[in-house]
């Protein structure tokens, strides 16, 4: 196979058909590396281990978590709100820019969306489980129910419900769309039956016709469309959860604006946290370039900024309102029980990620790579400052407590992210990880722009 | 999944199980039982229960679901037990009884003997099952509550139809609990030779040749404090019958000094009986006395009657006026309007220094001479003495009142009488009457001369009935010691505790639900104790051991009981003024006359004289003083084993399941002390380690410990928990002590502590201001004014509640932190017990608790008490938040959680900005699934709660509905007055009032809006418009001050 | 005028560049041809326009799917929460449209989207499991680097040696009959 990346093309000097060879032969003809059994086992342990705490959490209740009152939600809810914000690099990038003409998004739209699928199902599985009786989730889906009752819309957890859920389901749409060429590409590409059979299942009978180019152009357009006020709708609602709630550090109107901008940071983060390490283990640099890299740094860049903006209007107005309880729990924040946490949350989301105005930061990979972690750390931290740290000290100082997060509260963390790796690795391995055709597309058009 | 499913099961299993017990009655039941325990049905039962628990990976869960597995078996008893009532006819408490109708509860009068005297209590029982207590208002002990203004005397009986009753007396906790210690699977079931299980013929047998002509040499019984007529007649008997015998009455909290004081003022051991009714002016030598002892109930309510500012006579409010000083922080110290932290000798010279300047001639103290008495400002000591004499409310039939705490040496007690008299109290806020109990003696003098005896071997054979001497008595005794050599040891105890654990014989206590006696009221009244359930397991009362010892065996207490009246009664037909006592729970005329007093000045004098020399120069040594405190929850540890009460916050310093080293700040900073640090406690060649809590208000070098922790032989909830102090404890000095070293450890102990921060932070959430306030400005007070910038509009149109519109008034002027109002709630409701790991981790279920602030300075603080039920917001912030719209708004206003609609999301909780909702968690409703005898424990009226859904205060709708089904058979809409909620019922001071907004005369709505000017809601700038609010915190500070 | 080929589903022919294909596909059109299709591994700019396809009914479908969702969003919510089981929650009026919002905007992306995919599908008969041409070994370069135009059978005017005229015209690669 070294021998086959050889006299590959390169967008530099495209040869015609070789990208789609190129690109498909991870799946089809390249043998599996080590490297991916070792990655997929070890995920696939995670994962294990997130089923063994389930099972006992749905065995024993949420009591095994630090759960408490004052703070009924823990980890499930800053996992939860986590894991929805790295959903939506994938979706921002395959749609918004793709409505911009931002043509750099080819080379990486597959793969992005792909993690916002898999982000979204960790995510998802949070609000089930933290259940005090998951066995009675349905109570949540609008059904015709014997007792006549219906869900309370008024609930931001019913907006939630809604919109996680067509999230889900149009970032599926979006994402599955996006493949039906390359499923075909790939059906007429493989040598065996089976693979053969199992990729033109998927392709459903696509045989590239011009009238269906024009019809598959138009519904992915619109798509992008109907999916760009979507990726600001579900991180505004997810921040309404807190935003229409009373206490002071979740009643504020900024959340929603901070929370989208948040998603977009921790989303591109994550985004470079994967596709820095893998275009050098699938030798995609020609694809995935270090301009790719930059552009997403710069993205990253703004969404830090709005993000600071954020933290600091929160401070500004809890002072400036004169509420003392909006002013108390800064005050808590900045040094109370968990100051630590709190000033680790600055330091990862906003002083580390202004290395990023620095050129040679952002050509830099291996740099990148690092930052990008820091800040998913960040970000997390500040689902944690949010959820936790407003809770614990509300209202009433009689009612103050803390939280102590127990084993099994980061069990099942990493065994959400095991889970989500585990996605990964079949991901890469199962599909093309870069659009074939569009990638033909993209190079047909330097050529006759050239 | 959960056991959740399991549990019908096994609940079928035990029934089936019982079923085999069935029809065995009485002695013949144990062999049942061991056959029981070897049937194959159990053993798999065990087989298939225990490895689901040893999976369990929280802490001791598994021990705990184990232990309990073990008593389920035995608890089986309780099912053969209490099919029906007694055979024996009582009388219900009602007008007119009616046959027993499926789900009407009835109430029976009885009385509960606590604290040397007998307080009233009315106990409601479900099918024959007693569920839940109250207090009977017509006794003297327990003024009345809910319905009506009177002080009890009214119509007591306001029947509403059916057996339910809606006025009551206020209770304690204790009484409360007395119900949970019924059907406690812990309990002694089985009478016990040595350890192995025996019966009641081979006790009789065993005991006659002891007894046989021998008149009664060797033979002792120690009782606890005996107030019953009918025992103390039979123990009168038996030491005619066998001259040599002896009686002797222990208790470790007793009122010994109280009764040596009355001694040396008045040659007798009266008891002084306080009238805060006519108290202008208070002094409490550290006297806690609204919160702790048998008369508390009493003293709460006519002291805080004296302090309530009625809407009526707004414009000239008075009040009353407390000093006192305290020698370690109690609700009384902090409700007073003056307070000083004082060590115990300082105390002393303080009671000196106040009769000095009231002109009687005994000797300024030595150090006050300069007008500084160590502790006390000059100005302080003025100001009280002044007021003592001066303070007088108009109307001028008030006096002043000087009490003094049992726990003060005699002499404190003499100079209290004597200052009484000559402030010419006497008569006025005090009277005089024999002692309520039977044998007014020293006590800790008495067991002192037993044990000796003990121990010289002139005991053959001690008769326990009750109490726990091992555990409790004095060290310097070696109480266990001595009872070695006593060739016959008997003990009849409700528990197989550290007493019966040394003793030959133990026999089963009936529990006071489950046998009839009498007591008398600490001013003489005397009740009949009426058992409400046939003994679940073969116990006796005391009066059936004690005639069994007079060789009449085969008298049932009943027969006993009833003799002894019939004999005492004189005039009209007995039988109906049987029935009228029964009914009433108090018996008319039984009351003390107050008796005149000759002090004798010159005694005291002596007295005081010899105080003197014994204390002059040994008041300045430098070593720490102790203080020891029977426990706030738990009493003297007899009530150690009650899940309630250890799960009971105790009042200041909020802990639950623990005792510990209370510490001033100085002195914990002095030693570099934090809270749940190991200390080493020495005194009286003993050690102990407790861990250090640190209490403002505690005065500097003292050490208050708490008695009743650290049992070794109790139920599994109170094995284990805390730390035994009784070793540091001698009869010489059993309150206080000197020359006491606590030494730092390494160590830490986790306390569970619910109320972490006790400052307001600056936030108005206990709104208060000063008499002088109100009267400068009586409709808007200016501690008022920013309160009343409330939010009023609203986008949404408000809704409309015609018909009824429930509604909470609490007086936090009146709330004296005694959390009657938590343990009510938690019997009614059906509010599991979670442990002290769960509590740690803030996971109590208590549906009502009573937050507090300290303010003031650090060293000298006072405490504001908030009890916090639901609010019941208009505009509730929990409701639109639930997805599933579990919680939503009845149409009378009630904010209601629908239980079987829950998921569990918590998000409601989250967004109460009182945080009253609670969580299961974890299956805390298990270890009532799993003790059937705990099945008969709970209220029918309400839904025992599963794992995983959301609770809180309801405003005790099933009492509502009750009430509704009882208004609408009579076609009429119910009375003001009528629905009393638990809480209410409870509280002794009538600091909650609950009924109908709507209703413009009802007294809630008398106490809201522009009728008080001192009511407001509870963080109400966020506009949640909470059903339930406050009247402000009023005190009566000296304006010289 | 020939008689129609019953057996034959209609001649195929392979060009190497999008150029040659858009430019055949031009003379197939004025040559008269209605029935033909082209076939390329991308979408070709300009080609549905040289075969004569033009506008496509799927944006109305969307915009219409868009309204359905909107107003079943927000009548579903109104009649839940004021007419089938109205509730007083929190004290807040039975109809709280506000808080409607954000469910009838999902809503309205949900049907939407949904009716933009499915509708897609449906306008190009998709799925189709099977195609006469796959059965053409060559025509498996349609998805990677071929270029195809294939004339149907039944095109009217349809004449197998003119058709083959003007694709050779084209320098086609290869010009293959495909059977039905």
């Amino acid at each position: 196979m070294s021998s086959h990346s050889a006299e590959l093309p390169t967008s530099e000097n495209p040869g015609d058909a070789t990208v789609g060879d190129r690109i498909s032969s991870i799946v089809l003809s390249r043998g599996t590396p080590l490297w991916w059994f070792a990655g997929f086992g070890l995920s696939f342990l995670l994962v294990m281990l997130l089923l063994a705490s389930v099972g006992y959490l749905f065995a024993r209740g949420i009591g095994i978590w630090g759960n408490n009152i004052p703070v009924g939600w823990g980890f499930a809810i800053v996992n939860f709100v986590w894991w929805v914000g790295i959903g939506h690099a994938g979706t921002l990038i395959s749609a918004v820019l793709l409505l911009c003409r931002q043509h750099w998004r080819t080379s990486i739209n597959r793969f992005a969306e792909a993690m916002t699928l898999f982000a979204v199902a960790c995510a998802g599985l949070f609000p089930l489980i933290h259940l005090g009786r998951p066995h009675y989730f349905y109570f949540m889906i609008p059904y015709p129910a014997t007792t006549g009752m219906w869900p309370q819309f008024r609930s931001p957890l019913m907006w939630d419900f809604f919109a996680i859920g067509t999230y889900a389901l149009v970032s599926l749409l979006f994402w599955y769309v996006g493949l039906i060429p390359d499923l075909a590409s790939m059906r007429d590409r493989s040598r065996k039956r089976f693979v053969q059979v199992v990729y033109g299942f998927f392709a459903m009978g696509w045989r590239g016709s011009a009238r269906h180019w024009r019809r598959y152009e138009q519904a992915y357009l619109l798509l992008g469309g109907l999916a760009t006020p979507l990726v600001v709708s579900v991180h505004s609602v997810v921040s309404l959860d807190f935003a229409v709630g009373i206490i002071p550090g979740w009643h504020t109107t900024v959340f929603p604006p901070y929370f989208v901008a948040g998603a977009v940071f921790s989303g591109f983060a994550m985004v470079l946290t994967l596709a820095i390490p893998l275009r050098s283990l699938f030798r995609l640099r020609d694809y995935v370039t270090d301009d790719h890299l930059d552009n997403m740094a710069k993205v990253m860049l703004t969404a830090g900024l709005i993000v600071a903006y954020g933290y600091v209007m929160e401070i500004f107005m809890a002072w400036y309102s004169g509420d003392e309880f909006e002013w108390a729990m800064i005050l808590n924040r900045m040094f109370g029980e968990y100051r630590a946490w709190y000033a680790a949350l600055w330091i990862c989301n906003i002083f580390v990620p202004q290395l990023l105005w620095f050129r040679a930061v952002r050509r830099s990979p291996a740099v990148l790579f690092v930052l990008a972690l820091v800040i998913n750390v960040g970000m997390w931290l500040e689902r944690f400052i949010i959820v936790i740290v407003s809770l614990h000290h509300d209202f009433l100082p009689s009612s103050w407590g803390s939280f102590t997060p127990t084993f099994w509260d980061w069990a099942t963390f990493a065994g959400t992210i095991g889970l989500f790796l585990a996605l990964l690795f079949l991901f890469v391995r199962l599909l093309p990880m870069i659009s074939i055709f569009e990638m033909q597309e993209q190079l047909d058009r330097e050529a006759n722009h050239a | 999944m959960t056991n959740e499913p399991m549990a019908p099961r096994e609940g079928n299993e035990l029934v089936a199980l019982a079923r085999r017990l069935h029809g065995h009655r009485g002695r013949r039941y144990w062999r049942s039982l061991e056959e029981l325990a070897d049937s194959p049905q159990f053993h798999d039962y065990l087989q298939r229960e225990f490895p689901g628990q040893a999976a369990s990976l929280l802490g001791d869960v598994s021990r705990r679901r184990f232990l309990q597995l073990m008593a389920a078996s035995l608890a089986l008893a309780g099912l053969n037990g209490c099919r029906r009532q007694p055979a024996e006819s009582i009388v219900p408490y009602v007008r007119q009884p009616e046959p027993l109708v499926p789900g009407e509860p009835r109430y029976y009068a009885t009385a509960m003997p606590h604290d040397g005297a007998a307080m009233g209590l009315l106990v409601e029982s479900h099918m024959a099952r007693p569920t839940k207590v109250e207090g009977n208002p017509q006794h003297p002990a327990s003024p009345a509550t809910g319905a009506s203004n009177s002080s009890g005397q009214g119509d007591s009986t306001a029947a509403t139809g059916g057996g339910r009753v809606s006025e009551f007396g206020a209770s304690n906790t204790f009484a409360q609990a007395a119900v949970l210690a019924l059907y406690d699977p812990d309990r002694s079931q089985a009478i016990r030779r040595g350890r192995r299980i025996s019966t009641w013929d081979a006790f009789l047998t065993d005991l006659q040749p002891r007894l046989q002509g021998r008149d009664g040499r060797g033979l002792r019984i120690l009782t606890e404090t005996v107030t019953s007529p009918t025992l103390a007649a039979q123990l009168q008997a038996l030491t005619e019958k066998h001259p040599r015998a002896k009686w002797v009455p222990f208790d470790p909290v007793n009122h010994s000094h109280a009764r040596e004081g009355a001694r040396l003022a008045f040659g007798r051991p009266l008891q002084a009986i306080y009238d805060f009714r006519r108290a202008d002016i208070v002094l409490s030598l550290d006297d806690d006395f609204l919160t702790s002892g048998s008369g508390a109930l009493r003293h709460a309510r006519q002291f805080t009657e004296r302090r309530r500012v009625a809407a009526a006579d707004v414009n000239r409010p008075e009040m009353n006026r407390l000093y006192a000083v305290e020698t370690t922080p109690t609700p009384t110290g902090m409700k007073a309007d003056h307070r000083l932290a004082l060590d115990p000798t300082a105390v002393v010279q303080l009671a000196i220094a106040v009769a000095a300047r009231l002109g009687m001639n005994v000797p300024e103290p030595s150090d006050s001479s300069a007008g500084a008495l160590d502790g006390v400002p000059p100005s302080w000591l003025d100001a009280l003495v002044d007021d003592l004499q001066n303070y007088r409310l108009s109307g001028g039939e008030g006096g002043a009142l000087v009490v003094a705490g049992r726990w003060q040496p005699p002499i404190v007690h003499a100079l209290a009488h004597a200052i009484n008299e000559q402030l010419g109290s006497v008569g006025v806020t005090v009277r005089y009457t024999q002692a309520a109990e039977a044998q007014p003696v020293d006590q800790f003098a008495a067991l002192a001369q037993l044990v000796e005896e003990m121990r010289d071997g002139d005991v053959e054979m001690l008769v326990m009935l009750g109490g726990n001497p091992v555990f409790n008595a004095p060290a310097d005794l070696k109480f266990t010691e001595a009872l070695e050599k006593v060739p016959c040891r008997v003990h009849l105890s409700s528990e197989y505790d550290e007493t019966s654990n040394r003793c030959h014989w133990h026999l089963p206590r009936a529990h006071l639900f489950e046998s009839w006696s009498d007591a008398r009221a600490e001013d003489g009244t005397v009740s009949i104790i009426q058992p409400l359930i046939e003994p679940l397991y073969d116990g006796r009362g005391d009066h059936e051991a004690v005639a069994s010892l007079l060789g009449e065996a085969n008298k049932t207490s009943k027969e006993i009981v009833e003799a002894h009246w019939r004999n005492q009664h004189q005039g009209d037909e007995f039988n109906a003024w049987w029935r009228r006592t029964l009914h009433d729970g108090v018996m008319t005329e039984s009351a003390r006359p107050a008796e005149n007093t000759e002090l004798d000045f010159g005694a005291i004098r002596e007295a005081l004289d010899s105080w003197r020399s014994s204390h002059d120069g040994a008041g300045d040594d430098a070593s720490m003083q102790i203080v020891f405190r029977p426990d706030p929850t738990i009493w003297d540890g007899r009530f150690a084993n009650n899940g309630w009460l250890q799960e009971l916050p105790k009042p200041l310093s909020k802990l639950t399941w623990d005792n510990a080293a209370l510490l001033s700040p100085n002195t914990a900073e002095r030693l570099g002390l934090e809270n749940e640090q190991v200390v080493l406690v020495r005194h009286a060649d003993a050690e102990v380690e407790l861990p250090a809590w640190i209490l403002p208000g505690q005065p500097d070098n003292v050490v208050t410990v708490h008695l009743g922790y650290g049992r070794t032989h109790a139920g599994r909830i109170a094995t284990g928990a805390g730390s035994n102090v009784y070793p540091l404890r001698t009869s010489q000095s059993p309150w206080f002590a000197a020359g006491v070293e606590v030494r730092k450890t390494p160590k830490r102990r986790a306390l569970a502590c619910t109320q972490h921060h006790h400052l307001m932070e600056g936030r108005r959430l206990v709104v208060g201001g000063t008499l002088e306030q109100l009267r400068a400005s009586p409709s808007h007070p200016e501690f008022m004014e920013v309160l009343h910038g409330e939010p009023e509009e609203s986008f949404y149109p408000p809704h409309e509640y015609d018909g009824y519109k429930w509604g909470m008034a609490i007086d936090l002027s009146a709330c004296v932190g005694c959390n009657g109002c938590v343990v009510a709630c938690q019997a009614e409701n059906n509010i599991p017990v979670v442990g002290k790991e769960e509590v740690a981790r803030g996971r109590e279920m208590h549906w009502i608790r009573v937050d507090q602030y300290f303010s003031g300075e650090r060293d000298n603080p006072t405490a504001e008490f908030q009890p916090l039920p639901c609010m019941h917001c208009e505009l509730a912030p929990c409701e639109p938040v639930c997805p599933v719209a579990a919680t939503s708004h009845s149409s009378e206003g009630l904010n209601e959680m629908t239980y079987n609609r829950c998921v569990g999301t918590r998000y409601c909780a989250n967004n109460c900005p009182y945080k009253v909702r609670r969580f299961n968690y974890l299956d805390y409703s298990s270890d009532i699934q799993q003790h059937p005898s705990l099945h008969l424990l709970q209220n029918p009226d309400v839904t025992v709660r599963s794992r995983g859904v959301m609770e809180k205060c309801t405003y005790c709708v099933q009492r509502i509905s009750a009430a509704r089904i009882a208004a609408e058979k009579q076609d009429r809409s119910i009375r003001d007055g009528e629905v009393v909620t638990a809480c209410q019922a409870a509280c002794p001071t009538r600091a909650i009032e609950f009924g109908d907004l709507n209703d413009p005369n009802s007294r809630v709505t008398r106490l809201k809006g522009e009728h008080n000017p001192l009511d407001y809601a509870l963080l109400g700038e966020l506009n949640t418009r909470p059903r339930t609010t406050y009247s402000a915190a009023l005190r009566n500070p000296n304006p010289k001050l | 005028m020939s008689a129609p080929h019953t057996d034959l589903f209609g001649v195929l022919a392979r060009y190497d560049s999008p150029a040659s294909l858009i430019a055949a596909a031009r003379s197939m059109r004025e040559a008269g041809y209605r029935r033909f299709e082209c076939y390329s591994p991308f979408p070709v700019h300009g080609l549905p326009e040289a075969i004569g396809f033009r506008s496509s009914r799927l944006p109305t479908l969307v915009l219409l799917g868009g309204i359905v969702g909107c107003v079943v969003g927000y009548g579903f919510q109104y009649w839940v929460s004021a007419i089938a089981y109205p509730l007083n929650i929190g004290g807040r009026p039975l109809n709280s449209w506000p808080s409607f919002v954000p469910v009838m905007f999902e809503m309205t992306v949900l049907v939407a989207a949904l009716a933009a995919v499915l509708g897609m599908l449906a306008l190009n008969g998709l799925p189709r499991p099977h195609h006469p041409l796959f059965g053409v070994e060559s025509f498996a370069r349609a998805t990677r680097d071929g270029f195809f135009l294939c004339v149907l059978a039944d095109d009217p005017q349809f004449d197998k040696d003119a058709v083959r005229e003007i694709l050779v015209a084209h320098e086609a690669g290869e010009v293959i009959d495909v059977p039905q």
